[in-house]
């Protein structure tokens, strides 16, 4: 299933931006960024639970917040894009 | 089911691999071009001389990612394997069976019919789509040559008798594969198969395919725990992944030869897209690399119903499937290897 991942880290702080540098890293080793601080990732279950794990674990929750958009299987139709920094379909054809 | 996951083509020569955290990354002069997490992918595919780094060569073995380097040609060179994994047990049947003549030999025979009946499946449904625009009778004189033969695989007693049998198949059906090909006919025509290098464009597209297919085979098979160079057909020899080539066999005509007729049949690939070198072999330029990657990416997410399973899976899956197929008869669960017929 396709996961769209967004968060907010509040930087005021040295430790909010270890944090923020932290949630990056780790939404980049699931899936694909899109935009500054939004994720696109194909997931099964077990993945996906292991993110969010692994997400919750970083943030402050006082402080940050974290939002999971479920596209599920169907996702190509649900998303459109303009402008620049089109992605790639993880689906599609990869060839480079 | 498996999911069928997405493979990494990558045919820039100057490109270079490397892992980030849990990412393949695609770097050209310095810059990353291109980055996916390898959760993504089944394989990595490498054309021409690029290098990767031994980090992500770790990574791909530890998440079952293959990693094959080919020739720009698309000739295989090496492949990145990681510990050997699935059961001894299993290999082990394996072993036996190949050293056992009569044993092997059965088993090439469901091969051989598979292979036999699709090629069959290929001409026929020529016939019925084109009837009217091809010679009907030359593809009709070919196939009954073809059942001749078909009906003798089973009183073969000696595995050349059944290499015998697959020749004659072969050079009948490659006869006839020529009618079938209707459109753009001065850039593509198939009297006999030729390769090392092949000297005509269609060979050159069959070939191509035919390497795709094998490193999809050959990953199918690792992944159930069978070795793949240890055949029941194919001969061992130092670097040839005999059981991959037995397997795709009966896999050819459907997953590849029709591939190939309908690129050419639709246009999608035309004679520009392959070279003549000096030596009188044909290689195919980059943009026709990508044309023929393309569609056969696209090819292998199309859904079919397995024959056999009767479940409903992604033309990719065929080759794992058949793999799990004789593993399971291997260890027993079945009582004889069913090779795929396509309908």
């Amino acid at each position: 299933m396709m996961v769209l991942v967004t968060y907010d880290v509040s930087t005021e702080s040295e430790g909010g931006k270890r944090r923020l540098r932290k949630v990056a890293k780790e939404c980049v080793n699931y899936g694909q960024r899109v935009q500054n601080s939004v994720f696109e990732c194909l997931l099964d279950p077990a993945q996906f639970a292991k993110l969010k794990h692994s997400l919750c674990g970083i943030i402050d929750e006082e402080k940050d917040s974290l939002r999971f958009y479920y596209l599920g299987k169907n996702w190509k139709n649900r998303v459109e894009h303009f402008g620049a920094k089109e992605g790639y379909d993880p689906e599609g054809i990869l060839i480079t | 089911m498996r999911k069928l996951l997405n493979t990494l083509y990558v045919t820039t020569p100057e490109s270079y691999l490397l892992k980030d955290g849990e990412n393949v990354v695609v770097r050209v002069d310095g810059e990353d071009r291109f980055r996916i997490p390898v959760h993504n992918l089944e394989g990595i595919v490498c054309f021409g001389y690029m290098g990767a780094s031994p980090q992500l060569m770790r990574l791909c073995t530890d998440n079952n990612v293959g990693l094959s380097f080919l020739s720009p040609s698309g000739r295989f060179q090496a492949r990145v394997s990681g510990k050997v994994k699935g059961n001894v047990h299993l290999r082990r049947t394996q072993y036996r069976i190949a050293d056992d003549i009569g044993d092997s030999l059965n088993i090439a025979k469901c091969f051989m019919k598979g292979k036999v009946v699709n090629c069959r499946t290929v001409l026929g449904r020529g016939v019925r789509d084109h009837g009217d625009v091809i010679d009907c009778d030359k593809v009709r004189y070919a196939d009954s040559l073809i059942i001749g033969n078909l009906l003798k695989v089973d009183d073969c007693i000696n595995p050349d008798a059944l290499r015998g049998i697959e020749g004659n198949c072969a050079k009948f059906y490659f006869s006839a594969l020529d009618e079938l090909i209707l459109k753009q006919k001065d850039d593509f025509f198939i009297s006999e198969r030729n390769r090392r290098p092949p000297l005509d464009n269609m060979n050159a597209l069959l070939s191509f395919l035919y390497t795709l297919l094998a490193h999809d085979v050959e990953s199918a098979l690792e992944s159930v725990g069978l070795d793949p160079y240890v055949g029941f057909f194919h001969t061992d020899r130092p670097g040839r992944a005999s059981l991959a080539l037995d397997m795709m066999e009966e896999l050819r005509p459907f997953l590849a030869d029709r591939l190939a007729l309908s690129m050419v049949n639709l246009r999608q690939i035309s004679g520009n897209d392959f070279l003549k070198k000096e030596n009188g072999g044909v290689i195919m330029t980059d943009d026709g690399k990508k044309e023929v990657l393309g569609a056969w990416q696209k090819r292998k997410q199309d859904k079919i119903v397995h024959p056999y399973l009767k479940e409903k899976i992604s033309v990719g899956l065929v080759p794992y499937v058949q793999a799990m197929l004789m593993a399971r008869f291997l260890r027993g669960d079945i009582d004889g290897y069913p090779p795929f017929f396509m309908n």
